[in-house]
């Protein structure tokens, strides 16, 4: 199969294309403006609609209409934007409409800069906007893997009814990359009868997250949260590399991941048993990669391009059975193998010591 | 016996929940009206908005979707997009559209988005109890502008129809009264014509239809019609603003 180089942000705006998006609503935002700039050109030929919205918050809007009228349908942004995002997100939840939602994350709070970093991890796994619900979150690490995990985002959007985000940060947006489109097969996924297209020959169709009556609300909301609950059964995705003997584990996703796969290969090189577990979902969180080693875990470092967000699912995840240690940069400036390999090494000198 | 006079096919067999006096229940009739007599009901997807009438998915047999606060017209777009042969309109009050929601009415109408507003001014914001809206009458009083709305403090009242005539995107843009039988008649026909315009894909159209709130106005039914005609109407002159088949 034909290998091609693509930058991050093109290449998956390709992916969303084979992978059946019909339409893109979307404001421009550094950085990710390649994915926008790269659809405005090739959907109008490829018969999907582009449209560049006044805002975030109208962008997310069109997308509720478009996926409430059946369509398969995406929007992209990054941080700032996301947060503007919220509020249609809460409300493609409340009504259950799938779509895929791409967050090229940069530095924060605030207008922050446009250097990568991994900040908006809380809002992306905690929900973001109000009420109680979950967003699916996929975190890739490579170029590749962000073109494989398009096809899975709309596919998982549909399958649950439910919006989908995918994570990744401003250099996994910018870098280039060889990429293969692979043939996917297609999954069976349950009609759309749901959808907004005209009433003829059935009854109305209404697309709502309104609730009056309280007793009402509330069985939506547990109906979402077993909805939840399946997901998380089913769903969790993570990579463990070098895990097999190893007593201490790194824990990074994304382009973190990247980086302290690097210095667990110099501190094998010392002699040190280090392994990665890399999360793939960041909701639902792969709590049962911790059960495998967690017999023989020494202690966990979680490396993040934040002040420390993952940690904390890290820390319930252990849930005190092993130290639990944080290395963070908070977004904008990267941090280098040598620095993670530091804390590597202080992680083998503290073996007692409960975790932060 | 001879039937004169049923539901239009494209209203539901509900109770109502507006207050007596309401102008929205007479807009819903004649939206319905017309999307029976221009046998849409069936490919028409509406969208309901935040305000008073947010349960419109209750009341029109139609395909529906309820939007966020003010989003009306972004989601309409989204829908429309989507299914361009369909038919698509919102539903608005005047904090829905003319406050929280500008932007997304004024681009929709730039874009010559072709879907269909109906546009419900009652000058006050009703649902949540009666404050003070951007159409809100110089002063007028409402619980947010206690001594009557003051332009020095809380500026003036917003004249959408005029507003959205400066864009070359809007196609048809009319405002109507629903204060008596010939005016009733008349905001129906704007109605029609606006839809008719999407059904022949002109572009973007809105029907501003001035409306009485007699609970959160603290008058009659009957005075709150007078309010309409003799005070309302000063501030938003009623008539079309934009017609694509005139030339305006
Ligand atoms: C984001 C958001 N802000 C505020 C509200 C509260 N709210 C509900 S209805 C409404 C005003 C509606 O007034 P209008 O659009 O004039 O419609 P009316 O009720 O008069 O028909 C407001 C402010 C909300 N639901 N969502
Ligand atoms: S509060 Fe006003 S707008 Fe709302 S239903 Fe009552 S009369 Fe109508």
């Amino acid at each position: 199969m034909e290998k091609i180089l693509m930058k991050g942000n093109e290449a998956l705006a390709e992916a969303a294309i084979r992978a059946g998006c019909q339409c893109f609503f979307g404001y421009p935002i550094t950085p990710q403006s390649e994915l926008p700039a790269y659809l405005a050109r090739e959907m109008p030929k490829r018969g999907g609609v582009f449209l560049q919205a006044e805002s975030e918050v109208a962008a997310i809007n069109m997308v509720y209409g478009a996926a409430g009228a059946g369509a398969r349908v995406m929007t992209s942004s990054s941080s700032p934007g996301i947060s503007l995002k919220q509020e249609g997100i809460s409300y493609l939840c409340g009504a259950e409409l799938p779509c895929v939602i791409v967050n090229i994350m940069r530095g924060g709070p605030g207008l922050g800069d446009i250097q990568p970093a991994q900040s908006d991890y809380y809002q992306a796994t905690r929900g973001g906007g109000h009420g109680d619900y979950r967003t699916i979150v996929l975190a890739p690490s490579s170029v590749q893997e962000l073109v494989d995990l398009v096809y899975d985002a709309f596919d998982l959007a549909d399958l649950y009814r439910n919006p989908v985000m995918i994570l990744g940060d401003g250099i996994l947006g910018q870098m280039m990359e060889p990429v293969v489109f692979k043939e996917r097969p297609k999954r069976e996924l349950p009609p759309k009868d749901w959808a907004t297209t005209g009433m003829k020959n059935r009854k109305q169709n209404v697309i709502n997250s309104l609730y009056l009556d309280p007793v009402k609300l509330e069985e939506h909301n547990w109906k979402l949260y077993r909805k939840y609950k399946e997901i998380e059964e089913k769903e969790v995705r993570y990579e463990m590399i070098n895990c097999d003997d190893a007593d201490y584990f790194v824990v990074a996703y994304g382009i973190a991941a990247r980086i302290a796969l690097s210095a667990i290969e110099m501190a094998r090189e010392r002699g040190i048993k280090v392994g990665l577990i890399r999360p793939i979902t960041l909701w639902p969180y792969p709590a049962k990669a911790f059960e495998e080693v967690i017999s023989r875990a020494k202690a966990f470092l979680t490396v993040e391009l934040s002040l420390g967000q993952m940690v904390d699912d890290v820390k319930l995840s252990v849930n005190g059975r092993a130290p639990v240690y944080f290395y963070g940069r908070p977004g904008g400036m990267v941090f280098t193998a040598e620095e993670i390999l530091k804390e590597i090494e202080k992680m083998r000198g503290w073996p007692d010591e409960t975790g932060i | 016996m001879k039937l004169v006079f049923e539901r239009p096919k494209s209203l539901q067999e509900t109770k109502t929940h507006y207050c007596p006096g309401c102008g929205h229940g007479v807009i819903h009739r004649l939206v319905a009206e017309v999307m029976d007599e221009l046998n849409i009901r069936e490919k028409t997807i509406g969208v309901a908005p935040v305000g008073c009438s947010v349960l419109a998915y209750n009341y029109f047999n139609c395909d529906m979707q309820q939007a966020a606060h003010g989003r009306a017209p972004a989601v309409a777009t989204g829908i429309k997009r989507v299914l361009p042969e369909n038919i698509v309109f919102a539903y608005q009050g005047d904090g829905d559209l003319a406050a929280i929601g500008t932007a997304e009415i004024i681009h929709a109408a730039a874009r010559g988005e072709n879907i269909t507003v109906i546009f419900v001014n009652n000058a006050i914001y009703g649902m949540t109890g009666g404050q003070m809206a951007p159409t809100t009458l110089l002063g007028q009083k409402t619980e947010t502008s206690p001594y009557g709305r003051n332009a020095q403090s809380a500026g003036y009242p917003i004249r959408v129809c005029e507003m959205l005539s400066t864009l070359d995107g809007a196609s048809y843009l009319a405002r109507a009264q629903v204060t008596d039988v010939k005016n009733i008649l008349r905001a129906k026909s704007y109605i029609k014509k606006a839809f008719e315009t999407q059904i022949n894909k002109k572009g973007f159209s809105l029907v501003e239809i001035l409306s009485p709130c007699p609970t959160n106005w603290g008058m009659s039914p009957s005075n709150a019609i007078f309010w309409v005609k003799n005070e309302m109407t000063k501030v938003f002159p009623p008539g079309i603003y934009k017609d694509w088949e005139e030339g305006r």
